[in-house]
Formats: C-alpha cells, structure tokens, sequence
C-alpha cells in the first residue's frame, strides 16, 4: 500500500486552467495519476488535453467520481476553494498554494476538522508521491522509486535532497508527504505517523522537521506511545538567527519552545535518532534497515 | 508586519477602542511644536519595532517646553535593543490609577486565537508571567464561533477584575478582538491597559504585528510598510521577489526553497564556517533570479566566498547554470563560488558550467563537499 494517494485516487485540479495548474496537472497524469477532472468556475464544458473542467467541486464530484481535490489557485481565492471541495464531499484535499492569509487558513483547517472524513494537506505543500502508483503535487517524481521509507516534511526541496540522498543509498519509498511550511498545516506530523504506523509497505519513517511551532515536540510524544516503527528525524535551522517579536505574548506563550535544539533534544529524549546532516539521516537509515 | 506604536493606536481607534491623542515628531522642533499643541504634562516616547522601551528610558514626562525638548534630543537618535530611534509620538499624559495586561495572539499550536488578560500589566509583565503565571488569565477563542460576551465576563473574573469594570474591561477586550479579526492582525497586545481615576478603560500602549500575506486586502495597512526598516540588501532581495535575510558571517549563501537553504546553512556551520546571509532563490528559479541573487550576495562587503546549493525539483540545474554565467558577466564578482547542482538537468548543468570556465568557480557534487570547499576558501584556503 501507501498513504493518502494511490491507485485508487480519482484527482481533480482546482486552477487547471492557468499555466502552473496545467504543467503540473499533465505532469502528475504524465506520472500515471489518475486525473479525472478540473475545476474553473465559468470554464466548465471545456477541457485541458481532454480533461473535462466543471464550474463547481460539486459538479466534478458528481459527473467524474473525484475522490481527491488538488488546489492551485492563487491565494485569495485557496480557502475558499478547499472549503469548496469539502462541501462537495472530496476526500482527501492536497493544497499546493503558498501564501495564505493565516486566518483564512485557520478557519478552513476548523471547519475540516469538523468533518469527519475529509483531510487537508498543506498549504504552501509539494504534494504527496506514492512512487509506482501517483504523483498529486510539484514532487519531481523521476528521483524516487518504490520502496519501504516512508517520508513526511514540513519543505519542499528539503524533502528532496533526503529523499535523494536515501535513493543514493538504495532505499525507495512508500510514500513522501509534504506537510507544508504555513503556520497552521492541514496534517501534522502526528496524522501521517498514524498513516505510515498502519502502512505495511512502511518499515522505516522519516521525519524532516524545521524550526517553529510545536509540531515536532508534540510528535516525539506520539511516537513513543503509539508508534512501533523506526523513526529517523532531522531538523532545519540549527543556525537560524531567532525572529525578533515585538510584543510580550510570544515569550508568555511560548518561552523557549521551537528552536531547532529543542525539537532534536524532544526527539532523543523519546529515543529518535536524529540526522545532524541530509547524509547523516541516510546513514542512519541504513544502520536501521541494514542497507 | 510590525506597526509602530502609534500606528497601532490609530489603527485602534478605527474601532473605537479608546486612545490617548497624540502626534508624531521626527526633530526635536517638531516634538516641541507638538508638546506645545497637546499641553503639559505630555508623554515623549521613542516609536521603534520593539518592546520595553519604558525601561530603556524611551519613554519620558515632560511638564514643559523645556523638557520636552531635552526628552526628544536624548530620544531621537537613542538604541532600544538594535533599534535606533528616528521617530516620536508625543501624547497627553495619563492619569493611572492601576495598569493591566490584555493581548490576543494567533496562537499556532492551538489553533486558535488566544485571550489573554492580567490587573498586573505594566513594564514587569513577563517576569510576572515567569512567576505567576496564574495571574494571566487566558482563554481560546473558537475560530467559526468568535469571541462570545460570557467569555470576556469569565477572563475579566478569573483575572480579578473589580465588579465596576468587569461590563468595560469585556467590552475593550471585545473590541480588541474585533480588531484583531478585522485587521487580520497576528497579535494586538496593550501593555498597559489603564483604569483612570473616573473608572475609564484606556489603551496606553500598542504593539501590533499585521500577517503579511493578508495585506493585499488591507490597502490602508499596506502603505504603512516603511521601506527604511528593512536593510538595504534585503530591500534589494525582495524587490527581486527573492527571500533574502542578512547574517553576520562571510560566507554567501543561495539555495532553492527555505528548508534546503536552512539545512545549508545548517552543514556549514557544522564545517567550521559562519554564512552571511540566508537567501532562497524560490521553487522555480529562472536564470534572471539567480543573477539577481549574485548581486544581492556580492552586495555585502563581508562575503568572502559564496555556496550555490541547488537541488532540482521545479528549478533545473541548466537554468541555474545559465544564470551563473549570465551573472559572472554581468556582476563580474570577485570572491570564489562553489557551486553544487544536483537535480533536474544536473548533468547537463554541470557540463555548461564546465564548458564556461568561469574564474574561481568550483564544483561538488554533495552539499557536505560542497560546504566543507567554501568553508576552505572563506579562509583564504585553496579546497
Ligand atoms: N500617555 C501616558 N501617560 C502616562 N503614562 C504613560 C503614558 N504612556 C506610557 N506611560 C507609562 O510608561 C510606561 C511604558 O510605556 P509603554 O508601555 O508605552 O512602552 P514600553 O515600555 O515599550 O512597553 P512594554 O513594557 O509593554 O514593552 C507605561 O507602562 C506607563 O506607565
Ligand atoms: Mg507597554
């Protein structure tokens, strides 16, 4: 198997029609994703390289089984659209969009927790790549093959410098999510340790995490009370200047959390070995799996 | 995006939260000119990006013309944590009979905006945050629900609040909260919020950070973006649409996406060398961002050598070579390169930057080769 998208994922595009929309779209039907259809409002009828395009979610959910949504439009118009294809009944949404204003992004991430069912991936995210079976996303998909590594970061390119660093060592993956860099992530790392715990194809996890927020500290705590598999972690930013806040309230909430010390030191202390490197983390893997 | 004080204040009273008036002054005629407007006693407070400004002696009472002069003089031009001051806001005087504390702030982990109010507001706010906490009441807000009335009641009792005041203090935090969704803002912090003698609830203070993704709705805040704030090469970086945060070390650093050029500087570090810079050439880096990148890095004097880390998704590793040697013949830099490509295109990357000869560029095919060769010739060392 894989997590989040496969053979059985059905894909509409929202933003099919613009240029970043399209080249991705073929890229990922190119790959073998089954691309079922596209959303434009007031370009429904016509069709990009014979992909049908609908006004609404719901027409393109009803007309062309659409289980999963990818979101490409620019960012006045993202959480509309993801909420869009929420309400059509899509299952699983992957939001590639960078630049959402935050509280559009947290009142789209409470209305989908509220539905059961549905799942968000991102914003500001790469996609998912399930290698042999679909590429929903920006991952450049050529660098990886199938294997037993699952992998989830919170960047892009990150994400493709380990990813290669482990193909260079002979592993391929299950499956690659890309969280995405934004503040409040429709799917944290906690969701897709869940995903890669239940996955048979996933032996061995790999986490890239960077600095801010708490997403890593509240995953370490999750790994050691429900996860049985490997985790291997690597944290970005070690040498990051800290940002400047102005007010009080970020220390009153806070304190020191979120440097990339504590997030590796919150990994150790619950027995993740964590890379210092890109390389180290492959090093790893290979001790773990036997390379 | 942070607002100065007193923009804060104007931004506040949009929505009829209630301000002191107040006017803003660059000289010290200006100040004075001002002070004689408002009347005595007046407050001289220094405008920059930061907080405890109080304690830093940025924020003084003046009881005449005389002071209010020699308070703007020592102000103008004073360091506050980094920042220097350029700007003042002189403003009536308050009479205070008690300071509290009152901020929401966009709370990521939880998801949600987060409330928060204290009767012991003032400049000690955070050591009594570090000593007792419980005299912060907070409380989340439900994002699709909003701050409801029984919820300010509820933090104005929990915080110890005198029964007068609890009807005010719900209505300012209200209002508050009303601002923050409005504006779009990632904190609104009021520090000290005061009760006057006639019982009136008052913002002394102002500290508010706008998201700056959501400004393209917000016309009226995006023209308070000031333009001087921002240091020269990081002005330069963005009218260039690149990601550009200034260092202090010597090696220049350009990577694609945020997360690789974290983890550069990260492996260079780990090599012994100190990177001068941050600078992220985004997803899909075409040949003219990497020349403008050159030029922004080599725009720093302290850069000695510089690391071009690039791994191919949407970026191809031809393009960035092309960029180079486009950027060797327009900028002409002087220090050393390093330069790993890997990726899509990387062989054919490699290879025209081979072709081109360029003087003083050397290749690596791994990020730790290629950190520990630049780290090498920061020093002077031949790799
Ligand atoms: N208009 C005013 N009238 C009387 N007193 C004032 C006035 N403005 C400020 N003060 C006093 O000066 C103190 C410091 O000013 P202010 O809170 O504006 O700056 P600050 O020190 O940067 O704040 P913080 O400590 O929250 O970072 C206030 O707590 C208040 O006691
Ligand atoms: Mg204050």
């Amino acid at each position: 198997m894989s997590v989040l998208v496969g053979t059985e994922t059905r894909l509409c595009v929202s933003g099919i029609t613009g240029s970043e929309g399209s080249f991705h779209t073929l890229n990922n039907r190119a790959y073998g994703t089954n691309v079922v259809s596209g959303v434009t409002p007031g370009k429904g009828g016509q069709d990009v390289e014979g992909i049908p395009v609908f006004n609404t979610f719901h027409a393109a959910v009803e007309e062309s089984g659409a289980n999963t949504a990818m979101v490409f439009v620019p960012p006045p118009f993202a959480a509309d659209s993801i909420l869009e294809a929420a309400d059509a009944g899509i299952e699983t949404i992957i939001a590639i969009t960078e630049g959402i204003p935050a509280h559009d992004e947290l009142r789209v991430y409470t209305q989908i927790k509220r539905m059961p069912g549905v799942r968000l991936i991102g914003p500001n995210c790469p996609g998912v790549l399930s290698p042999g079976k679909a590429n929903v996303g920006i991952i450049p998909a050529s660098f990886f093959k199938e294997g037993n590594v699952g992998v989830m970061s919170r960047s892009g390119t990150l994400t493709y410098q380990i990813g290669n660093e482990l193909a260079q060592k002979g592993f391929g993956n299950s499956s690659i999510v890309g969280l995405g860099g934004d503040p409040i992530p429709g799917t944290s790392f906690v969701d897709v340790l869940e995903m890669f715990e239940n996955d048979d194809q996933t032996e061995l996890i790999v986490m890239s995490g960077e600095i801010g927020g708490d997403a890593e500290e509240v995953a370490a705590e999750y790994i050691a009370e429900h996860v049985t598999k490997p985790v291997v972690g690597y944290i970005a930013g070690f040498t990051a200047p800290p940002g400047k806040t102005m007010g009080h309230a970020g220390a009153i909430v806070s304190g020191s959390k979120g440097t990339a010390a504590a997030k590796a030191e919150a990994l150790e202390a619950k027995g993740v070995r964590v890379g210092r490197t890109p390389t180290q983390v492959a090093e790893i893997a290979i001790e773990i799996l036997g390379g | 995006m942070d607002l100065l004080e007193y923009q804060g204040k104007q931004l506040f009273a949009r929505h009829e939260i209630p301000v002191p008036s107040g006017i803003p002054a660059r000289t010290v005629d200006e100040a004075v000119a001002a002070a004689e407007k408002i009347g005595y006693p007046c407050v001289v407070k220094a405008q920059v990006k930061i907080g405890g400004r109080g304690k830093a002696g940025g924020v003084k009472v003046a009881a005449n013309a005389e002071e209010a002069g020699e308070y703007a003089d020592a102000i103008l031009g004073m360091d506050i944590k980094g920042f220097t001051v350029h700007e003042l806001w002189i403003e009536e005087a308050s009479e205070i009979e008690a300071e509290y504390y009152a901020a929401i702030v966009f709370d990521r982990s939880a998801r949600s905006a987060l409330v928060m109010l204290s009767t012991q507001g003032g400049m000690d706010i955070e050591q009594v945050s570090e000593e007792t906490p419980e005299a912060i009441a907070t409380l989340h807000v439900d994002p699709l629900l909003g701050f409801q009335p029984f919820e300010a009641r509820r933090l104005a009792f929990e915080a110890g609040i005198d029964a007068d005041l609890i009807r005010p203090i719900g209505e300012f935090l209200t209002k508050l909260y009303d601002t923050f969704i409005a504006e779009e803002a990632m904190l609104v912090e009021v520090n000290p919020v005061i009760i006057t003698p006639e019982r009136k609830v008052r913002a002394l203070d102002s500290k508010v950070t706008l998201d700056e993704n959501a400004l393209f709705r917000h016309k009226e805040n995006a023209e308070l973006r000031d333009p001087s704030d921002e240091d020269p090469q990081e002005q330069m970086a963005r009218d260039r649409g690149l990601t550009y945060v200034k260092l202090d070390g010597d090696i220049g650093i350009l990577g694609n996406g945020a997360g690789l050029v974290m983890s550069t500087l990260d492996v260079v570090a780990q090599y012994g060398g100190s990177p001068a810079n941050f600078l992220d050439a985004g997803g899909g880096s075409k040949a003219d961002a990497i020349t403008s990148a050159v030029e922004v890095i080599c725009s720093n004097e302290k850069v000695k050598a510089v690391l071009f880390n690039i791994f191919g998704g949407i970026t191809r590793c031809d393009e960035v070579a092309n960029g180079l040697i486009e950027a060797f013949a327009q900028a002409k830099p002087t220090v050393p390169f390093v330069v790993r490509l890997d990726g899509t295109n990387d062989v054919v990357g490699r290879k025209i930057l081979a072709d081109a000869n360029l003087p003083g560029v050397y290749t690596a095919s791994t990020m730790n080769e290629a950190a520990e060769k630049v780290v090498a010739l920061a020093k002077g060392e031949t790799p």
